[in-house]
């Protein structure tokens, strides 16, 4: 079984900042907002290390901790070598573990915090991912100010930045098991259709979640998935139903919870602060689940193996959580 | 599911672009930058005392830096995707382009940042454009002598 299941990991906290766009969509609970891109900065990459920042000063200094509190501080994003956490993790004494998964770089920050806690030391983890449209918009796509047509199957990545402490200290959230899930390329090249790339990714892990724990989809109160958008969800189902005969009915994926459709934000959000900006913005704070499973999703390309015509492989990862009252 | 199967599900649930539609679009949004730049050359020719000749290259000019300076103010790629091809194929599509790389780089240095990017999407107009003339002018020897 190459699941785990953790005793007591908890999330102590989580911090978010929303970006322009997102803010004025559907959630509005964010601990920040950003009134423009360049958020007092002079580019965007700067921005974006900002962003890092703001939260995880804002983490410390509401759970009364220092730098040196945190054992170790585990971030990604979208910039080339994931520049934006190094550059970030520069102002802290503590010890930085870069990751890189794309869109599901949260959900594996997860599991590696939580599985560097496991056992009995009494340590903390700071986990971390952000994303700004901009800086990936000019690295994975065309320049910013460039108005290319884009078809109905692309999606918006959103800004914003989340991080959580991990500890042993108990709290209402904590993280139960895990699934790393396997690097799956079934043969498509689009990356302006990201959700039919991940697509097969996040139902492979979802099966090998639930066939390594001996588990259904019904003991999940909520499934969510990361940024499929709405060109990926019915590909996703179908897939899932097709070649592992589950059937989802607990299912919402993130990508469709955070604009309003006239926000011009085609297939919906993308990138790695999807998932746990509404994970953390709107379905916990609506104490309805008490079992929610996490899949974050990722397209694992680069503009250059676009370039080359390669088919794009994708990841998933999945996290459960449950929440204590 | 094999990845044959798996193609033919993605194809079969992916939303079509409306093709006709978007042809119409740029069709009249091209048309309306043709109809413009006929106005301007016939304003230029008949006020400034212009030829034919002159007068295109001051239309091509006016254009150019009108698409330039409404890329710098933010609100010509969103005139680009509701029209769609009808404004990247003329002119202003070309200056649009090179503006928006430049304004992508402008903070990265001049030499390594701005002036290596420049024609990042500019570039393959050119080189092919050019390639395309010398053989087009080459044709045009053969034939007309």
């Amino acid at each position: 079984m190459d699941s785990m299941k953790f005793q007591n990991i908890y999330i102590e906290d989580a911090v978010s900042i929303a970006g322009p766009v997102e803010a004025e969509g559907k959630i509005h609970d964010f601990d920040f907002t950003m009134e423009d891109y360049y958020y007092h900065e002079k580019t965007f990459e700067q921005a974006e290390i900002k962003m890092q920042r703001v939260v995880i000063d804002q983490l410390l200094l509401r759970n009364h901790l220092v730098d040196r509190d945190i054992s170790y501080l585990i971030s990604g994003d979208l910039s080339n070598q994931i520049s934006v956490s190094s550059y970030a993790a520069k102002y802290y004494r503590t010890s930085f573990v870069g990751i890189y998964s794309a869109c599901a770089s949260f959900v594996e920050g997860l599991i590696i915090g939580a599985k560097l806690l496991d056992g009995r030391s009494k340590k903390r983890a700071l986990v971390l991912t952000s994303s700004h449209n901009l800086t990936a918009e000019k690295q994975f796509r065309y320049p910013i100010e460039y108005g290319a047509p884009k078809p109905k199957t692309t999606t918006f990545t959103a800004t914003g930045c989340v991080g959580v402490i991990l500890s042993k200290k108990e709290s209402s959230l904590r993280v139960e098991s895990a699934t790393f899930g396997q690097s799956i390329d079934m043969g498509i090249s689009d990356a302006t259709n990201m959700g039919a790339v991940m697509a097969p990714a996040a139902a492979h892990t979802l099966m090998k979640h639930l066939a390594d724990l001996k588990r259904s989809v019904d003991d999940y109160d909520l499934i969510i998935t990361g940024d499929l958008g709405s060109v990926g969800v019915p590909i996703f189902r179908e897939y899932l139903k097709a070649s592992y005969g589950i059937k989802l009915k607990n299912h919402v994926d993130a990508a469709m919870e955070l604009y309003y459709p006239e926000q011009n934000t085609y297939a919906g959000a993308s990138g790695p602060t999807s998932l746990p900006l509404v994970l953390f913005g709107k379905i916990l704070k609506a104490r309805k689940y008490s079992r929610i499973l996490i899949l974050g999703t990722g397209s694992l390309h680069s503009p250059v193996f676009v370039n080359q015509k390669m088919t794009i492989p994708a990841i998933a990862h999945a996290v459960s959580l449950e929440v204590l009252s | 599911m094999n990845k044959d199967e798996y193609q033919k599900l993605v194809k079969q649930l992916t939303p079509k672009e409306n093709r006709v539609r978007n042809a119409f679009v740029a069709f009249l949004g091209g048309g309306l930058i043709g109809f413009l730049g006929q106005v301007i050359i016939t304003i230029l020719m008949q006020n400034f005392g212009l030829s034919m000749v002159e007068a295109s290259s001051w239309l091509c000019l006016i254009l150019i830096a009108f698409a330039s300076i409404s890329t710098a103010l933010g609100f010509f790629d969103e005139w680009v995707t509701r029209v769609k091809a009808g404004l990247i194929i003329p002119t202003t599509g070309f200056a649009h382009s090179i503006t928006s790389a430049a304004l992508d780089y402008k903070r990265d240095g001049f030499i390594t940042g701005l002036g290596a990017n420049f024609f990042k999407l500019a570039g393959s107009v050119i080189l092919y454009g050019i390639i395309s003339a010398f053989f087009f002018s080459l044709l045009g020897v053969i034939i007309y002598g």
